[in-house]
């Protein structure tokens, strides 16, 4: 009898994104904020690092949010609850330093809300004074805005598009707040990389330490493949056992953007090849 | 009457051109011998009164009593006498290195070849395999509970060793698949990974627990192993840490270390890609860096992933090689390009950030250094570019850092070898052991198997007492 960890929920966010919770009792124990899972679907799967969302340890279930962007996580957002997955393992990286801070402001951009939420949450649970500002395409594509309300002092939601009538992004919010003269002993930036980049160019100037999360490509995720690799502080680290999150100002960017893109044909390709199969049955 | 031929009966091979475009094994036919072949070869076996070719094996494989065994036919017996002291044979028959352990004790070696020891061994568990049902062992438990951690050689033999003699075994795998280095290292064209499910199959039948995505340090510590009824604990977690050179360019899109490149071929099955859903990148033209049998086998994997040319880079001669013969001489025959006493410097890459080419200089060998071996020295002036798009490093690992890092009180050398006692594999902790390659760093299969033996001696002794 194979084990399978079970999908006890399933609730759609927005069309793209899809939030689970899994029955993983021993992970749940474990997990707090900052730290990852790497879950894998069947036997033919890929392995794909997400960050843990919530956990509920006394009911014994670990939160994921994903965006259906490829041919796994499309493949999860199909299933529903009730249905379980083959591999479910964590919790994974080291978690989050949360200690000894006062302010924070937690900036999320998108699906990097999904992760910045436990943060806000943790640091919340222990009195701190939490600016959330988090950042989405359009009106349609937010998420988590009632919990990080809840999880936040104040929260700043912003659209590209202005649909949710705050047009700019997260960084045109944070900006404004420095020069009303807001004082962060630490900020929190989870998201897209060229948005944690425009962050930490900010705090940079403003010399505020600056915490970000790496989502890097992994295959085992416990530092055995090297493939989640970046530069920080001109040193090589390892994502999954080093992190995933890094002081942002010494974080080389540029070089996580490119590594990011290697198997973008192959992705490409396995999704269409996905779709295409789906289209026929 | 004494079989005088020097030579050992030969092994049937696939041809090298084709199997350098598929990752069936290497050895045609499934027990690589027949069973008239494998009689020739035991009958050259003199049976010594002193066999010395059981000083050669960590395991102490009862080697003449199971070749005679194939000489008179038993060859379920034979089989039954290798397991007594050798969990694994069918892998033992396929990756250790003879040559340099059984065989090169062998007697016959002085004039001639040695027996095939390596070949019997492989031809027996073979043929078990295919023949012989697997019995589920029955052996009174004695409800005394170990926890092993890693299900690689080590791990896999401490495990079964344990649980013949009744103890309640359960390993704690970090991966998806039980097997460790046997699983997601060695290729499918040198081990099976059929055989290593059936190697492991065999041990469930002894009743061992396979627990899978378990990442010991992280979702139990070995304290709160104890905690839930361990009496001890074995750590056969293995070196996992790749090693890169620290030269520019290695974080360019098309560096592998080693790892990240058999891992995604063998454990996720890349070479089926998109059948299989992880995918791995590889250049027309491919450099692997490095000299011993994993860089032989990444080598060989990306000639077999379609590379139109692969190159070894290593910076000492072919004799201080640290691979088997047998992988040097696999790899050579199905095109594999050695550029030896060569190092690169850098790697440089497109605008892109893919790897374009590396820049290498040329060595010449100087003074033997402390291990012995003649120490590399660069010719000055001998900078040259090698044309490549995929470059894999396989210049060594040491232990995953994990398990040192989540146990207070663990003795860890500075490379992060993890201490034991040399005879027994006790470590600093009471009643934890650790073995292969977590306590010697990268090793062979055989020596992490003999260090999983020797603890599980060890462990039996502890929870005696």
């Amino acid at each position: 009898m194979v084990h399978m960890y079970n999908i006890v929920k399933k609730e759609k966010l927005t069309p793209q994104v899809t939030l689970m919770e899994i029955n993983a009792p021993l992970v749940a124990k474990k997990a707090e904020p900052g730290q990852f899972i790497i879950f894998r679907i069947d036997e033919d799967g890929e392995r794909i690092p997400l960050t843990i969302a919530d956990y509920d340890r006394d009911k014994g279930i670990v939160t994921i949010i994903f965006q259906e962007v490829g041919k796994s996580t499309k493949k999860l957002g199909a299933m529903d609850a009730g249905q379980g997955i083959l591999d479910f393992v964590g919790p994974l990286g080291k978690p989050s330093h949360l200690d000894g801070v006062k302010k924070v402001a937690v900036i999320g951009g998108g699906l990097g809300t999904a992760i910045a939420y436990p943060q806000a949450k943790k640091l919340k649970s222990l009195r701190v004074q939490v600016d959330a500002i988090i950042g989405f395409r359009n009106k349609d594509s937010i998420i988590l805005e009632k919990e990080m309300t809840a999880a936040s002092s104040r929260l700043f939601v912003t659209t590209d598009d202005g649909s949710n009538g705050n047009k700019g992004f997260v960084t045109d919010t944070f900006k404004k707040l420095l020069s009303e003269g807001k004082i962060y002993d630490l900020v929190i930036a989870i998201g897209p990389l060229i948005m944690m980049k425009a962050v930490c160019e900010l705090t940079r100037e403003a010399e505020i330490k600056t915490v970000i999360s790496m989502n890097s490509i992994m295959v085992d995720g416990t530092g055995m493949c090297g493939c989640c690799r970046l530069t920080v502080g001109g040193k090589i680290k390892f994502a999954c056992v080093d992190g995933p999150d890094f002081p942002g100002h010494e974080v080389d960017f540029d070089e996580a953007i490119s590594r990011q893109d290697i198997y973008r044909q192959e992705e490409r390709l396995s999704l269409e090849r996905h779709e295409c199969r789906l289209g026929k049955n | 009457m004494i079989d005088q031929t020097l030579k050992k009966v030969e092994i049937l091979e696939q041809d090298p051109n084709t199997r350098n475009k598929n990752f069936l094994e290497v050895a045609l036919g499934y027990m690589g011998l027949s069973e008239t072949m494998a009689k020739e070869e035991a009958g050259r076996c003199l049976n010594c009164k002193y066999p010395k070719c059981m000083d050669g094996c960590p395991v102490g494989v009862q080697i003449p009593q199971f070749i005679e065994l194939i000489v008179s036919g038993d060859l379920e017996e034979a089989y039954q006498k290798i397991r007594e002291t050798n969990s694994l044979p069918a892998v033992c028959g396929r990756v250790c290195p003879q040559e340099s352990q059984c065989e090169a004790k062998c007697v016959r070696g002085t004039k001639g070849e040695p027996v095939a020891i390596g070949r019997l061994e492989r031809f027996v568990a073979d043929w078990h395999i295919k023949y012989a049902a697997n019995k589920p062992i029955h052996v009174a438990k004695n409800g005394k509970k170990v926890a092993v951690i890693g299900s690689g050689p080590a791990g896999l033999t401490c495990a079964g060793d344990l649980a013949k003699s009744g103890y309640e075994v359960t390993i704690f795998e970090a991966f998806h698949t039980p097997g460790g280095v046997l699983m997601y290292g060695i290729p499918e064209f040198r081990l099976p990974k059929a055989l290593v499910q059936k190697e492991i199959d065999q041990l469930r039948a002894l009743g061992v627990e396979v627990r899978l995505n378990m990442v010991i340090g992280r979702i139990y510590s070995l304290d709160e192993l104890k905690q839930d009824g361990y009496a001890a604990i074995f750590i056969g977690s293995g070196a996992g840490l790749p090693s890169f050179m620290g030269i520019p360019g290695e974080n360019l899109k098309g560096v592998f270390s080693a790892n990240e490149f058999l891992t995604r071929i063998n454990l996720m099955k890349a070479y089926k890609f998109p059948e299989c859903d992880t995918p791995v990148k590889v250049g027309k033209n491919v450099a692997v860096i490095g000299g011993g049998n994993v860089a032989m086998d990444a080598a060989r994997c990306a000639k077999r992933m379609g590379a139109e040319k692969v190159y070894i880079v290593y910076r000492r001669s072919e004799e201080e090689m640290p691979a088997r013969n047998e992988e040097i001489h696999h790899a050579k025959e199905e095109g594999i390009i050695f550029k030896l006493l060569t190092a690169p410097t850098k790697i440089m890459g497109t605008e892109d950030g893919w790897v374009k080419v590396m820049e290498c200089v040329e060595m010449k060998l100087g003074e033997r250094d402390g291990d012995g071996r003649r120490r590399p020295v660069i010719i000055k002036g001998s900078e040259h570019l090698l044309p490549v798009e995929t470059v894999i490093m396989a210049i060594g690992q040491s232990p995953n850092p994990l398990i040192k890092d989540t146990t207070a009180g663990l003795k860890t050398e500075p490379w992060g070898g993890i201490v034991v006692e040399e005879e027994t594999g006790a470590t600093s902790l009471p009643g934890v052991y650790a073995g292969g390659d977590a306590v010697t760093g990268a090793a062979t299969v055989i020596l992490a198997m003999g260090a999983g033996r020797k603890a599980a001696q060890a462990i039996k002794k502890y929870l005696q007492a």
